[in-house]
This record gives C-alpha cells, sequence and structure tokens, in this order.
C-alpha cells in the first residue's frame, strides 16, 4: 500500500520541531488576562482559560483559538513537528494591495499563512495534522493554504496515518481570482486518494468554517465533528438575509442546527477532543 | 405555487437579479471590436460580463437540443426532488450515447422563476452527481455546460446542505473512470460553477467568464463600495484569456459575430467541433488514466513559492510513482 514510500520526506524537506514557545502571536491578549466572557459576560481570572483549553469554565463558551493553542491543547507535549512552513504566498493575479494585506497577517500571527501543518501524536497515535487560522486573513484559502492541505493529506496517505484537519475559514481568498476557486477541487482531489486507499480523514468544523471550506474538505470528513456553538455554513447570514429579505432564525448554521440537519456526525467539546479523537483513531485503522 | 408564494419567489429572485441580470443591446458591434485589440477599460470588460449575462445567449438545453441527435432528461436526485436550474440526461452525439448536464436559465421572467435563474439548490448537485456516476457504469463520457451566477444563497439551500452537496461532486467527479468534459458557457460563478467542473478539460467560450467571486461580490467586499463591479472584474483576471495565461482552461470556444445569441446554431457547432475533437483524444485512454489525468490537473492547480522545497512537479512525480494502483 506503501505507494509514495518515502517520497513526500524528501520533497517535503526537513522538518524542524515547533519550538514550545512557538512564535504566534495572539492579538487577543485579553485573554491570557482578567476579563469578563464575551458569551455570558462571567468575570474569568488571569489564567483561568489557558487551564481550562480556552472554554469559558461557566458557560462552556468556546473561544476561538489559533494552532498553536490548538497543538497545545491537543498533541502530546513535545510531539509537533512542522511540515511545509516554507510555502508562501505570491501575488499571483497582481491584485492592487494584496502584499500589504499579506505583510500585515505575517506580522499580526507571526505565522506565514493561515494553515500549519504537522505531524503530531494525539494520546500516543500517530497523526498528521493541518490547521487553520482565523486570524490569518479569515483564514481564506488561497494557493498556499490548498497546497498545505493537499500537502498533509497526501502525506497521510503515503506515511498511512490518520490525517486530523481543523477548519476555520471565511472562504476562498479573492485576492488570488480563480487559483483560490481551484483549491477546492485541489484539496477533493486528495481527498478522493485518500477515499481509494482507505486512509481516515477526521475534519474538525471550528467557529467560524465558510464558503468553500465548508464546500470541499470540511464536509469530506469520514467522520466529521464540529465544535460547540460553531458557525458552519455556505453563504454567510448577511448573504442569505439579503435573498430571502427576512431575519434569520435563531441558532441557524450554528453546530447544532448542523448536528439536527445530519450534515455532522457528532458535536464535541474541546475538553473531550483528544480523547474523542483517539478512539475514532483506533475505530478507523488503515487497510 | 399559489399567488403569495409566487409574490415572495419573485422578490427573493429580483434582489438576486438586480445585482446580476443586465440589458445589453447596443454597442455590440463596436465591443467586438474592442475585444479583439487586447486591452481593455473596465467599461469595455463590463460589456464582456453583460455578453455572458446576455439572456439571449443559448442555454445548456438549447444547445443540448442543437448538438445532439436524441436527448432524453433525466430529472430528480431521488431524495429531495428535481432542480430545474441544474438538468441533465443522455444524448446521442454523432451516434455516440453521451451524459450531458448543465445550470439552465430562462429567457424571461416566468421561465426564470421556475429555473431559478440558474441558481442550483443542492439536489442539482446530487441529481449531476447521480448522472455522473451513471455515465460512469455505462461508460458514457461526461460533458457540462456552466452558466450560473453561484449556488443558491439561500435558507433552503443551506438547510439541505449545499456545501455538503458541492463538496462530494468536487471529489466524485475528480474519481470518475469516463471522459469528463466542461464547457463555461456564460457566468461561471465560484463553488456554484466548480460544482459540475471538475473535468479532464475545461473549455471557455469566448464571451464566457470564470470566477472565484462576482464582480459585484468583490466590490463590496474587497473595495466596499458595489459601483465598483467593473474595476473588481478587472482585479479578478477572470475572462477566457487571463484562464488561458494562467492554465486553468483548456482552450477558448469561438463565438459568432456579435456574440453568442447572435447566432445559436453556429455557436453550438463550435462547441460540438471541441466535443469531438476532446473525445477522440480522451477515449483512447483507459478510465484509470482518466481519473488519474484529472486528478493531477486539479492537484496541481495554484501558485506559490518554496525555498529550499520541493521543486515544480511535486504531484506529477507523486503519480508518476502511483501507476500500479
Ligand atoms: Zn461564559
Amino acid at each position: 500500500m506503501a505507494f509514495f514510500s518515502g517520497v513526500v520526506d524528501r520533497l517535503l524537506g526537513r522538518q524542524q520541531p515547533l519550538p514550545q514557545d512557538i512564535t504566534f502571536r495572539d492579538e487577543r491578549s485579553f485573554v491570557a488576562q482578567k476579563h469578563s466572557c464575551p458569551s455570558c459576560h462571567a468575570h474569568l481570572e488571569a489564567g483561568e482559560l489557558e487551564n481550562n483549553l480556552y472554554v469559558c469554565p461557566k458557560c462552556g463558551h468556546h473561544y476561538r483559538i489559533n494552532p498553536a493553542e490548538r497543538i497545545r491543547t491537543l498533541v502530546d507535549p513535545g510531539s509537533f513537528q512542522e511540515f511545509s512552513q516554507e510555502i508562501q504566498s505570491v501575488n499571483a493575479i497582481g491584485f492592487p494591495g494584496y502584499e500589504g494585506k499579506l505583510s500585515e497577517a505575517k506580522a499580526a500571527t507571526g505565522q506565514g499563512e493561515a494553515v500549519t501543518n504537522g505531524t503530531a501524536t494525539i494520546d500516543g497515535r500517530k497523526v498528521v495534522l493541518s490547521i487553520m487560522n482565523f486570524k490569518f486573513m479569515g483564514g481564506s484559502m488561497g494557493s498556499v493554504a490548498g497546497e498545505k492541505l493537499t500537502r498533509a493529506l497526501l502525506t497521510g496517505l503515503e506515511k498511512q496515518l490518520p490525517v486530523v484537519v481543523f477548519t476555520t475559514s471565511g472562504g476562498m481568498r479573492m485576492q488570488e481570482g480563480i487559483f483560490s476557486l481551484m483549491q477546492m477541487a485541489k484539496a477533493s482531489a486528495a481527498i478522493a486518494q485518500l477515499e481509494l486507499a482507505r486512509i481516515p480523514f477526521f475534519a474538525v468544523l471550528t467557529d467560524p468554517t465558510y464558503g468553500g471550506v465548508t464546500a470541499s474538505f470540511a464536509m469530506l470528513g469520514d467522520v466529521i465533528i464540529a465544535e460547540p456553538g460553531a458557525s458552519i455554513g455556505f453563504a454567510g447570514p448577511r448573504v442569505i438575509e439579503s435573498t430571502i429579505r427576512q431575519k434569520l432564525p435563531e441558532g441557524f448554521q450554528k453546530s447544532e442546527f448542523q448536528l439536527e440537519k445530519g450534515f455532522v456526525d457528532t458535536i464535541v467539546p474541546r475538553t473531550a477532543l483528544r480523547k474523542t479523537l483517539a478512539f475514532l483513531i483506533d475505530t478507523h485503522p488503515n487497510r | 405555487m399559489d399567488q403569495s408564494e409566487i409574490q415572495k419567489k419573485i422578490q427573493e429572485l429580483q434582489s438576486l437579479a438586480e445585482k446580476n441580470s443586465v440589458d445589453i443591446q447596443s454597442d455590440l458591434k463596436r465591443l467586438q471590436e474592442k475585444l479583439n485589440d487586447g486591452k481593455m477599460t473596465p467599461a469595455d470588460l463590463w460589456k464582456k460580463i453583460q455578453l455572458a449575462r446576455n439572456a439571449d445567449r443559448p442555454t445548456t438545453l438549447e444547445i443540448i437540443n442543437h448538438i445532439a441527435e436524441n436527448f432524453i432528461e433525466l430529472h430528480g436526485d431521488r431524495a429531495f426532488g428535481d432542480d430545474q436550474a441544474l438538468i441533465g440526461g443522455v444524448g446521442l452525439l454523432d451516434g455516440r450515447p453521451v451524459t450531458f448536464l448543465g445550470h439552465q436559465k430562462g429567457r424571461n421572467m416566468k421561465e426564470n422563476i421556475r429555473r431559478n435563474y440558474g441558481w442550483a439548490h443542492p439536489e442539482g448537485y446530487r441529481k449531476a452527481l447521480r448522472l455522473a456516476k451513471q455515465a460512469e457504469k455505462f461508460g458514457r463520457p461526461v460533458i457540462t455546460f456552466i452558466d450560473t451566477a453561484g449556488a443558491y444563497p439561500g435558507l433552503a439551500s443551506e438547510d439541505r446542505g449545499i456545501g455538503e452537496a458541492i463538496a462530494h461532486n468536487l471529489r466524485d467527479f475528480a474519481l470518475l473512470r469516463v471522459p469528463v468534459l466542461a464547457f463555461i458557457i456564460g457566468e461561471g460563478g465560484s463553488g456554484g460553477a466548480l460544482g459540475i467542473a471538475v473535468a479532464n478539460e475545461v473549455y471557455m467560450l469566448e464571451n464566457s467568464f470564470y470566477s472565484v467571486i462576482s464582480p459585484e461580490g468583490c466590490a463590496s467586499i474587497l473595495l466596499r463600495d458595489p459601483n465598483k463591479a467593473a474595476e473588481a472584474a478587472v482585479q479578478l483576471k477572470l475572462l477566457p484569456s487571463d484562464l488561458m495565461s494562467f492554465g486553468i482552461v483548456d482552450g477558448v470556444v469561438p463565438e459568432p459575430d456579435g456574440g453568442a445569441h447572435a447566432d445559436h446554431a453556429l455557436t453550438a457547432a463550435h462547441i460540438k467541433t471541441q466535443i469531438n475533437e476532446s473525445l477522440k483524444r480522451l477515449e483512447q485512454k483507459t478510465g484509470e488514466q482518466l481519473a488519474r489525468e484529472r486528478m493531477t490537473k486539479f492537484l496541481s492547480m495554484g501558485r506559490f513559492v518554496e525555498e529550499g522545497g520541493p521543486k515544480p512537479n511535486f504531484f506529477q512525480r507523486l503519480f508518476s510513482l502511483n501507476r500500479r494502483t
């Protein structure tokens, strides 16, 4: 079954461990300080959230987190090995002002793009991870995000490892024009390869997941998990409201709505995610 | 539908039509001359967008009727219903059975209410996949015609999982073991277009466009001014010539003088010539080759730089090792 034996390793070049004091910058500095929960307004002490996986201990509100926080709260300490970080965006269609937007996003996040790839272990089980970052231009998916996702998926294929993708995105990156649209087909073609090789692919949908990401890999997981209270949809609520010219019902497009409509398998709170993924990995062996 | 339902539907569609439909009867000849000049101003380009959206352009069913000796439309997704904005069926093309799929717009308000202006719902995409798999089962090529502003951005569409429906088409069209050809015949609008455009070869009619977002949408989101749609259209690089230079599409099908609406039969004949030329080539290949080449084509799309890492052709090399599968 190892069709791509050694190839990805060679082609992907060296792998570097992500230092524990990783360079993600968190502009939500309030999270680490005393503040009130944006959902229930309960008073939270400094450091309280960090110890609770960025979930409000009073109401269960799931704060949006960046890839570094995801890694820290999910994988076995020291097990994360980043790859594909050298891939950088270019202004492929000469869109005015795009370079500036990219520089701002890089400065704000300390990251090169909206997707972070790596291998890691979850309770001792080896996986390939691809994690999106909403803080990087709204998690918008251009050529680099598409390439990174595709490499994560094909690395799973080559190494015969399950692939876990964390989605959060406003949609495709308009500044890359048609190239961004094609990334939907690209990632889906990579998933088609996994389908043929029976490699498990788990999608974890986090707040918010919209547009081309929903209409491609987010909805193609062998198991689709949603975090509680996440907004998940294709068209955004404002677009839909302007189409139907009426207010949307309460809870529309939330995880719970998608569960009821049959588009996600299960809603898993962040506190139970590690155990759930470990169970799913055990129950979905590669064949 | 009763009167109030129709009224509501009209309102709903008008809000979309305002943003997307157009009236373009003038200056066609002058426009055609400008087009041949190459360099276009936003105003010139906007006329081309309007040409692509011209309500008198040949629709999917009209093209099929021109090029197929016989055609039977096949309806329904077998789960929810039949979407008349995305049609499909089996036809004979020079004696050879093929499966046709395509977005279907109407010619007037009444038809467009039935056709939802070519904005398909999830059941349309699911029907398309059902018919594509049927084509695969019986070894027929799949030929798709794309003409949509996008998948329908409405409540019902979300309720029934438009994201899931398009996603499955993207994955499963990639795997089809028969030739797949796609033609952008008017508007190629975002995921709604791509949902039936994962093909071995993708062609655009001379006066069509293909884009990640409508010029209007791009103008209001990125330029923060919906009136700057023409400017956004220039920036998005959505014309056939742009997409040819990017290597995203495989060819441009010429239109008659004045545009496709001026002569439906001739437009259809040009499309048929391209279909026959492509099928002659693709029918030489095995199902496995067709699927692998289609996947490689889309896996290779994207522009980025990478220092000290893999060189271009990463996926071609990967796939050349996968020949045994
Ligand atoms: Zn709270």
